[in-house]
């Protein structure tokens, strides 16, 4: 560049202004950059050999009051009686479940982090309650050691998860070691017609781009689809980026952003919220800025996707065919999906719609939050369950079931015939008790369809909320357009 | 706590002729109530190592005798995905895995090897290939991983180079830990946290109540 021209300061991507502005210490050739983190959310099955670290080292947390931590992958979802709220008066648990979920409470209380335990009323999934407490703010570096932590990219902030170790670095340093990732745009041009939800669209993203497809990358969505979605919408497609092998997934925030956040618990205030807007304005791509790669999808050509393998890029239009391992130029390929359908169950060339369901379950950090609620009571609504289909229903968090409740959601569901639970994790880590048996098939709105992933030897199809409560209905795959006629 | 020193490793290797290996498999999420980090190797890849009523399935790699001397796992691309636990590192540490070799890791998977002293070889598609074919056929073949030379010596003698950050290279050869180098960046991080006009995020702040 000629030297006249050294003042006009180079366009960058979000990513590259987030980075930027995080930077501790720059990366060098024989070391790492170190990254402030701004928000470091915990939970109890990745945290206590951090926090044991910590006191072999005699160190103290640096920042408590940027580290939050609830309880949720453990914890028990049957519904509990006003009495049995809290860990000490549920009544029966695993003990090594209770153990865990113990340990984080002594470790929060010795080291002053704040806990949103189980019965409080601010308690659920990690990454469904920083955004409604308005933790999750644009700009922010945010860690957890939890891979679905990119969920709260959708903010424009930088999100990702760590490992254990990396949560006692930023326990007691605020601080990572960090290499620059490189930076790749989705621009999603045209709408998603109705009927289709941003799981279909991060779905159908993933099957493009397959389960490493972004590894080395954060993912920034752009485009008109994007911009239309709701945060809610928003956080399911940045949720499921660690699919695709992503770093993080970023939107850029706008006005659905702001509108949000607004009036949020530990959103700015008065001032401080004017001011916090005018610098989350320029949080975005800046003109020309250069991306290392770029995908584009149109998303009016979406329709319900729905998973047929034992990863998140097997996926497909709900009304096409099992693919045929046969058919794959690649003898990798030929074998990976051979062995995926063997799992499932599944014979090449079968369409999935109509086949039968055992489980249906509706929760998670991906479709957990009230808007997913609406969505599946919307289809459930004068409907019942199918005989010999299981519904578990399990909302994000106690705010999301509490505003449910007052809207009346949970009488829908529970008037269709499915479980009305309390929050956390649930089946789709299974943890907690919440399991498919050895060959069941669900439909979950989770994020993950890896063998065993919602029990050993259970079988997952990755859909929207719409398609879990039509196939709960149907008692086997449906499109969910067909109970969403009038509407369309 | 010092990081495990990886220097030079000749061993033989197992073959997993399998890609997208997710850490799910590798540790499945119900042995994680642990608060440790050690007794999860008997939990490596437990739902293709056990039969659902507990008993080794014959069919697995890591259970067939001929593989039982191996210290290196060689897979499919992309290695380690999903799940962020480290319990999947500790879980084949635990098993006596000392390195990986695959043509992709994922990243975070990646991050947790390297801090714990687990080598990740990142060789062309074509060399894991070749191996996963060989592997099977030939038992009793062994790698060589020299770090210092960044070089994966296959069993026929021909070598192929590897890539490692200049930074975890000079850490494993030395056994030094990351914790112990970001502790001693503390005095940039308070600088950092002192000028707060150079930060583009607000604080969090306190709850409404």
């Amino acid at each position: 560049m000629m030297g006249g021209r050294q003042s006009i300061p180079m366009p960058r991507t979000l990513f590259e202004k987030l980075w930027e502005a995080h930077v501790v210490r720059a990366e060098t050739d024989a070391t790492p950059a170190v990254i402030h983190v701004d928000l470091h959310l915990v939970h109890e099955v990745t945290s206590a050999q951090a926090f044991a670290e910590l006191r072999e080292r005699g160190l103290p947390v640096r920042c408590p009051d940027r580290t939050i931590a609830t309880m949720d992958h453990s914890t028990p979802t049957a519904p509990r009686r006003a009495h049995e709220r809290t860990l000490a008066t549920l009544p029966v648990m695993p003990a090594d479940a209770r153990a865990q979920l113990e340990q984080l409470a002594v470790n929060c209380e010795a080291f002053g982090v704040p806990l949103y335990p189980l019965g409080d009323a601010r308690q659920g999934i990690v990454h469904v309650i920083g955004p409604e407490l308005g933790l999750t703010q644009p700009g922010m570096t945010i860690v957890c050691g939890d891979s679905h932590t990119s969920t709260h990219g959708a903010f424009g902030a930088l999100a990702f998860g760590i490992g254990t170790s990396q949560v006692a670095h930023v326990l007691a340093t605020q601080c990572l070691l960090q290499t620059r990732p490189r930076t790749m745009e989705v621009q999603v041009d045209g709408r998603l017609a109705p009927g289709v939800t941003a799981k279909d669209l991060i779905l159908a993203i993933i099957a493009r781009i397959g389960v490493g497809g972004a590894t080395g990358h954060v993912i920034e969505y752009r485009g008109e689809a994007i911009r239309a979605l709701s945060m809610e919408e928003r956080m399911t497609v940045c949720n499921m980026s660690i699919e695709a092998g992503a770093r993080a997934g970023l939107v850029a925030p706008d006005e659905t952003t702001f509108a949000y956040l607004r009036g949020r618990p530990h959103a700015p205030r008065g001032d401080g919220w004017d001011a916090a807007v005018a610098r989350w304005r320029d949080l975005r791509t800046d003109e020309s800025a250069p991306f290392d790669a770029t995908v584009t999808l149109d998303a009016s050509a979406v329709t319900p996707m729905i998973t047929y393998g034992t990863n998140p890029g097997m996926g497909m239009a709900i009304t096409d065919r099992v693919p045929d391992p046969a058919l794959q130029p690649a003898d990798s390929d030929r074998e990976m999906l051979g062995k995926a359908l063997r799992y499932m169950g599944l014979t090449p060339g079968q369409p999935l719609l109509g086949t039968p369901v055992d489980v249906v379950f509706l929760g998670s950090c991906t479709n957990a939050r009230l808007s997913d609620l609406r969505a599946a009571a919307r289809v459930l609504a004068r409907h019942r369950v199918a005989d010999g289909v299981r519904m578990l229903v399990v909302p994000g968090s106690q705010q999301v079931k509490r505003a449910a409740e007052a809207e009346g959601l949970d009488r829908i569901f529970v008037r269709a015939g499915a479980e009305w639970r309390e929050a956390g994790c649930s089946m789709c880590i299974g943890m907690n008790g919440d399991q498919l048996r050895p060959g069941q098939l669900a439909v979950s709105t989770s994020n993950r369809n890896f063998e065993g992933r919602q029990g050993a030897g259970g079988r997952t199809l990755l859909a929207s909320p719409l398609t879990a409560a039509a196939a709960a209905i149907a008692g086997a795959v449906a499109d969910p357009r067909r109970y969403l006629g009038a509407e369309t | 706590m010092p990081c495990r020193e990886f220097r030079s490793l000749t061993a033989a290797f197992a073959p997993l002729p399998t890609e997208n290996v997710d850490t799910d498999q590798i540790i499945p999420a119900r042995f994680l109530t642990t608060t440790r980090r050690t007794g999860l190797g008997r939990h490596a890849f437990h739902d293709w190592r056990y039969r659902v009523d507990g008993s080794p399935n014959p069919g697995f790699v890591l259970n067939d005798p001929r593989f039982s001397d191996a210290r290196i796992l060689v897979a499919g691309r992309n290695f380690g995905c999903g799940s962020s636990r480290e319990h999947a590192v500790w879980a084949l540490l635990g098993a006596g895995i000392e390195a990986v070799v695959s043509s992709q890791f994922a990243d975070i998977f990646r991050g947790n090897a390297l801090g714990n002293g687990l080598l990740p070889v990142e060789v062309p598609d074509a060399i894991v290939s070749e191996l996963l074919a060989t592997g099977d056929a030939i038992p009793d073949q062994t790698l060589t991983i020299d770090l210092e030379a960044q070089r994966l010596t296959l069993p026929d003698g021909r070598s192929v180079s590897f890539p490692i950050a200049p930074f975890a290279k000079h850490r494993l050869l030395n056994g030094l830990d990351e914790f112990d180098f970001l502790l001693q960046a503390l005095p940039d991080i308070e600088a950092y946290e002192e000028n707060g006009s150079t930060r583009a995020i607000s604080t969090i702040t306190s709850e409404v109540p």
